[in-house]
């Protein structure tokens, strides 16, 4: 009999789990004993921290993007399709249109974020962002012309994706303004929901009096109630009104409906044991990266450190012995302070992370680790 | 024990600080006005999370229950 392990989501998580396991189980793919799917419903695999450099005129929007059938092992079988539905009783996916439904052994659920600016009134008309390819492409034509008014960065809903760019793209925005000699006529303000200016408390704390020094505004327990783009104001739920002149959003975020329709968990999120990643609702299911719901950051790391571990939990099934990898909410995420420095913060379940000093050489690391991801996707790194 | 009726119930136990508060945000943005909402959770940073911002929110936080591994939270929308 052959095991057929069905990855559903060709972003990170997907990819690299894909590849992990073509090179793990190559002995069980060589005899046909193991096949594994990765399903994508495009053909193409998007890196997107290549977006906050797009504002900023330093990537385009292509640079984040290489064909699928690129990075992915031959032994792969690669189905690029829109999945409609996953039945969990009967280990089945279905498929838009006319393609086949697709049984699975195991299924691992690795759909990711998307975007809902619609959750706030006024938002997709007032807001700009730098969370899509559209988004980072339309910001920058108005990044490049903006030399003088209010710059407000809000971050309108968490959990998000890359729980540091905000942070980044304020840090980034004034470096840039100042720079050119702009800072002066540009006012930044960065508004975030709760009661610090990062989720992390130690991340915040080392954040503020970066914000501070930069004289970078901060307006806390701010939650975007409405946006009116015609008087360019945003309202918060706690009442308080921010005026703008261009107003950068983190959206909210949401997964997809598919996993709340299975039953897998709320919001598109897959309720998950977050240290084996298996989910709780359904037998032979995992998650992984943003879907599992696990509490830590929606960060590539984390996709790509999880891949590992649900790689091994796999090839345990599949060769019968007991599953022993855990995941330990290990994460990884170097902080853009400026245009040519950066910081770095390591962090799991049990350290908390304490942010390196900002350096010249953590900026250069970050971006030769953006331009070596391609061999991260092909599970080489 | 409380006799608060709770409209709706947020359960975010388990769930690392800051997302028990953002659950509570959530659940409040899209409740009526005079709904009461009870967040569960096992985060001692609800305990000055939850109050400081229903105070900043303009909400009344109307009781909070100790549990045997976690608080109830009931909080009124206004």
């Amino acid at each position: 009999m052959t095991d057929h392990i069905v990855v559903l989501g060709g972003g990170t998580g997907g990819t690299v789990l894909a590849n992990d396991l073509a090179d793990r189980l190559e002995p069980e793919l060589d005899a046909d004993d193991v096949r594994v799917t990765l399903v994508n419903d495009d053909p193409e695999h998007v890196y997107k921290p290549v977006w906050l450099y797009v504002p900023f005129g330093q990537r385009e929007p292509a640079d984040g993007r290489r064909p699928l059938d690129e990075l992915v092992d031959d032994a792969v079988d690669l189905r690029i399709g829109r999945v409609t539905g996953i039945d969990t009783d009967s280990q089945r996916l279905r498929f838009r249109g006319a393609n086949p439904a697709v049984d699975y052994d195991y299924l691992v659920v690795a759909t990711g974020s998307t975007l809902e600016p619609d959750r706030v009134p006024g938002l997709a008309d007032g807001g700009h962002d730098y969370y899509s390819e559209s988004g980072a492409s339309a910001l920058r034509e108005e990044l490049l012309s903006f030399t003088e008014g209010e710059l407000v960065l809000s971050v309108v809903g968490t959990p998000h994706m890359c729980p540091a760019a905000p942070l980044e793209f304020v840090f980034m925005a004034d470096d840039w303004f100042r720079q050119r000699g702009l800072r002066d006529d540009v006012d930044i303000t960065y508004t975030y929901p709760i009661q610090r200016v990062h989720g992390n408390p130690h991340i915040a704390e080392w954040a503020k009096p970066i914000m501070d020094e930069r004289v970078i505004e901060v307006e806390t327990f701010f939650n975007a109630e409405s946006v009116d783009p015609d008087a360019e104001t945003v309202t918060s739920m706690e009442g308080t009104e921010v005026d703008y002149d261009l107003l950068v959003t983190i959206p909210p975020h949401g997964g997809v409906d598919l996993v709340a329709d299975a039953g897998l968990g709320d919001d598109g999120w897959v309720d998950v044991d977050k240290h084996t990643l298996e989910a709780e609702a359904a037998d032979n299911v995992y998650a992984l990266g943003d879907t599992a719901d696990t509490g830590v950051p929606n960060a590539g790391s984390v996709a790509h450190y999880q891949a590992g571990v649900v790689g091994q939990r796999l090839a345990s099934e599949v060769r019968g012995r007991p599953a022993t990898a855990t995941y330990d909410g290990k994460t990884l995420c170097f902080i853009e302070t400026g245009m040519d420095a950066a910081s770095f913060v390591e962090f799991d379940y049990e350290r908390p992370p304490s942010p390196a000093p900002p350096s010249e050489k953590l900026h250069w690391s970050k971006l030769a680790y953006n331009e070596s991801y391609w061999l991260t996707a092909r599970g080489l790194l | 024990m409380t006799d608060i009726q709770p409209d709706e119930t947020v359960d975010a136990r388990g769930a690392a600080c800051p997302g028990p508060l953002m659950d509570l945000i959530g659940a409040i943005r899209s409740a009526e006005s005079g709904d009461v909402v009870r967040l569960l959770s096992d985060t001692d940073g609800s305990l000055t999370d939850v109050p400081e911002w229903a105070e900043e929110a303009g909400n009344e936080l109307l009781s909070v229950e100790e549990l045997d591994d976690h608080h109830a939270f009931y909080v009124e929308k206004t």
